[in-house]
């Protein structure tokens, strides 16, 4: 990776930038506002990916791949992270019948 | 190094040794492991090495933060005899979920690489999450391993966004390289170098329990099972500590000015929301989970102070609040197990029908609130001193106002046992459980009367 390739820099860095940030806070407004466990859920993964978007563009532009080393290592753990976390909700489902997060509220001071 | 490939090694072995019909000997084996791994890893002591191309470091810091680890998870473990949860099936996978998790706490100290940490970070709070649910038919269990979980991954997402942005102003994932490229920062790129640190900080924050983001702590501390609790407030609170430290320390000192605010900031605050939000506590665990989150500020005290002082004190605070923590956590199972709830009234006379167990909690309660005699005692100092060679003496003023606090909440308990008359019968204790709680006392009242045996190791 000497050069970078004429394709990305047909688009300058910082609107990769802007765009992964704005992905990454549909995110995190996802995670606040909505109530069913797996879209929250659903919304991490999207936080996860505007992040490996935004790593293999400074990878890219930097022509150094670390960053996209890093991508990987990102996917394969949030693989892992899916495969408890859907664990989780099945089994909250089978003890309440529902995914719905405000049902969870036993807990509290 | 050894620590991580031995841990990973027999974790994947004690998985099958979960087939044998005996379940009697997986303890013991376990131990008898742990303590293996903890000669390896103090074997390491005064090496300075690097693997995987320098991602990887062992040197004093890693060592002695990874014994306190490994230390405390062989404490903790005795008190699994009566199992957690009534059924002893899965014995011999919780106890490899443990030993996982143990292994991301390792890499969480001696990271020299941002893909490490991260790494490290999720290898540990993975087998949490799991752990955290394992009473899968309580519904307080499954709320806190939900809770647990949808919080963890949601800042783990935070920590990563922190750390693109980090290699985007540098170019560098190695903390050294960080640190070059940061001393002298190009003024385009700081606002990125220092939002990164700034998400970073809040993630790692939230890993450790300190305010603003410690609202998870009461409510999964409550409903894990005591055992694994106890874990949380201290392996993984020790593991991100020195996470948190070793990263400010190596990567960022050039911008200390920046960073500083916010932590001191993030200090006051966890200090104050965790000695107060306990006073409010009539749940003993819930008090618990609130007292780690004060000591989580007290830990940070160290990393406000940030000179050659800090290193030493965490360590040893570690250690001290460690130990404390798991005897308190001991004494707690049995009894909420035996009188079926953890409420200070279910400790009522505690002190008439086992002297043991009042006595070991009332030497625990001591070293938390930091009266002399215990290591919490010494513990205190050490951070205080450090703070003071920075001349924060606001900072230690507030944070002896919040002990004085703790002292209110910590004799709760002891009262309850001493003062009050007995609420059930004698709470049964297995000799082995009753051993590493003598232990635990004697530890502490050592390092209370010697710390000089632990203070200057690094």
């Amino acid at each position: 990776m000497n050069e970078i390739p004429e394709v990305i820099r047909t688009i300058p860095l910082n609107l990769y930038l802007y765009f992964s940030t704005a992905l990454f806070i549909i995110g995190v407004i996802g995670v606040l506002t909505r109530r069913n466990a797996i879209i929250i859920f659903m919304c991490v993964e999207l936080m996860l990916n505007s992040v490996n978007l935004l790593l293999t563009a400074f990878s890219a532009y930097r022509s150094d791949p670390n960053g996209q080393i890093f991508v990987f290592f990102i996917m394969a753990v949030a693989a892992a992270e899916v495969a408890v976390g859907l664990a989780i909700i099945v089994m909250i489902y089978r003890n309440l019948r529902t995914t719905d997060i405000n049902f969870l509220n036993k807990l509290k001071w | 190094m050894t620590s991580i490939i031995l841990l990973s090694v027999f974790g994947i072995l004690n998985l099958f040794l979960g087939f044998m019909k005996s379940k009697k000997a997986l303890l013991p084996l376990v131990l008898l492991f742990l303590l293996v791994v903890l000669g390896a890893t103090v074997y390491d002591w005064g090496q300075n090495k690097t693997f995987f191309n320098n991602m990887l470091a062992v040197d004093n810091y890693t060592v002695g933060f990874t014994a306190v680890m490994v230390l405390s998870t062989i404490f903790i473990l005795p008190f699994s005899r009566r199992y957690v949860v009534g059924e002893e099936a899965n014995l011999a996978e919780y106890y490899s979920l443990l030993i996982f998790s143990l292994v991301g706490g390792v890499m969480m100290v001696g990271y020299e690489n941002l893909l490490m940490l991260f790494l490290g970070i999720e290898i540990m709070s993975i087998p949490m999450y799991v752990l955290a649910g394992a009473d899968k038919r309580n519904i307080l269990s499954n709320e806190a391993a939900m809770k647990y979980f949808l919080m963890g991954s949601f800042f783990t997402g935070v920590i990563l966004f922190g750390m693109a942005l980090i290699y985007g102003a540098t170019g560098h994932f190695y903390l050294v390289d960080i640190a070059n490229v940061a001393n002298n920062i190009d003024p385009n790129m700081a606002p990125l170098l220092l939002m990164g640190i700034l998400l970073v900080l809040i993630g790692i924050t939230f890993k450790i329990g300190a305010a603003p983001f410690h609202f998870w702590t009461p409510d999964v501390y409550e409903g894990t099972p005591t055992l694994f609790t106890g874990y949380m407030s201290t392996v993984v609170k020790t593991a991100g500590i020195a996470a948190f430290y070793k990263l400010m320390n190596v990567a960022f000192p050039a911008v200390y000015q920046e960073w500083f605010p916010t932590v001191v900031a993030i200090t006051v605050l966890t200090l104050l929301v965790g000695n107060i939000g306990a006073v409010a506590q009539t749940s003993m665990k819930r008090m618990l989970a609130y007292s780690s989150i004060s000591h989580a500020g007290y830990l940070m005290i160290a990393l406000t102070a940030f000179n050659d002082r800090s290193e030493n004190a965490i360590l040893f605070y570690s250690l001290a609040y460690g130990v404390a923590t798991i005897a308190a956590f001991g004494v707690l199972k049995y009894v909420a197990d035996e009188r079926g709830s953890d409420d200070y009234s279910s400790f009522n006379g505690l002190g008439k029908t086992n002297p043991l167990l009042a006595f070991v909690m009332t030497v625990s309660m001591l070293s938390l609130a930091g009266i002399p005699l215990t290591g919490g005692f010494f513990g205190k100092l050490f951070l205080f001193s450090a703070a003071l060679e920075k001349d924060m003496l606001w900072l230690i003023v507030v944070a002896v106002l919040m002990s004085a606090v703790g002292i209110y909440y910590y004799f709760r308990v002891i009262i309850a046992m001493y003062m009050r008359e007995p609420v059930g019968a004698r709470v049964a204790v297995d000799p082995f459980a009753a051993f590493t709680l003598i232990s635990l006392v004697v530890l502490t009242v050592l390092m209370g009367v010697v710390p000089g045996l632990f203070s200057d190791l690094l």
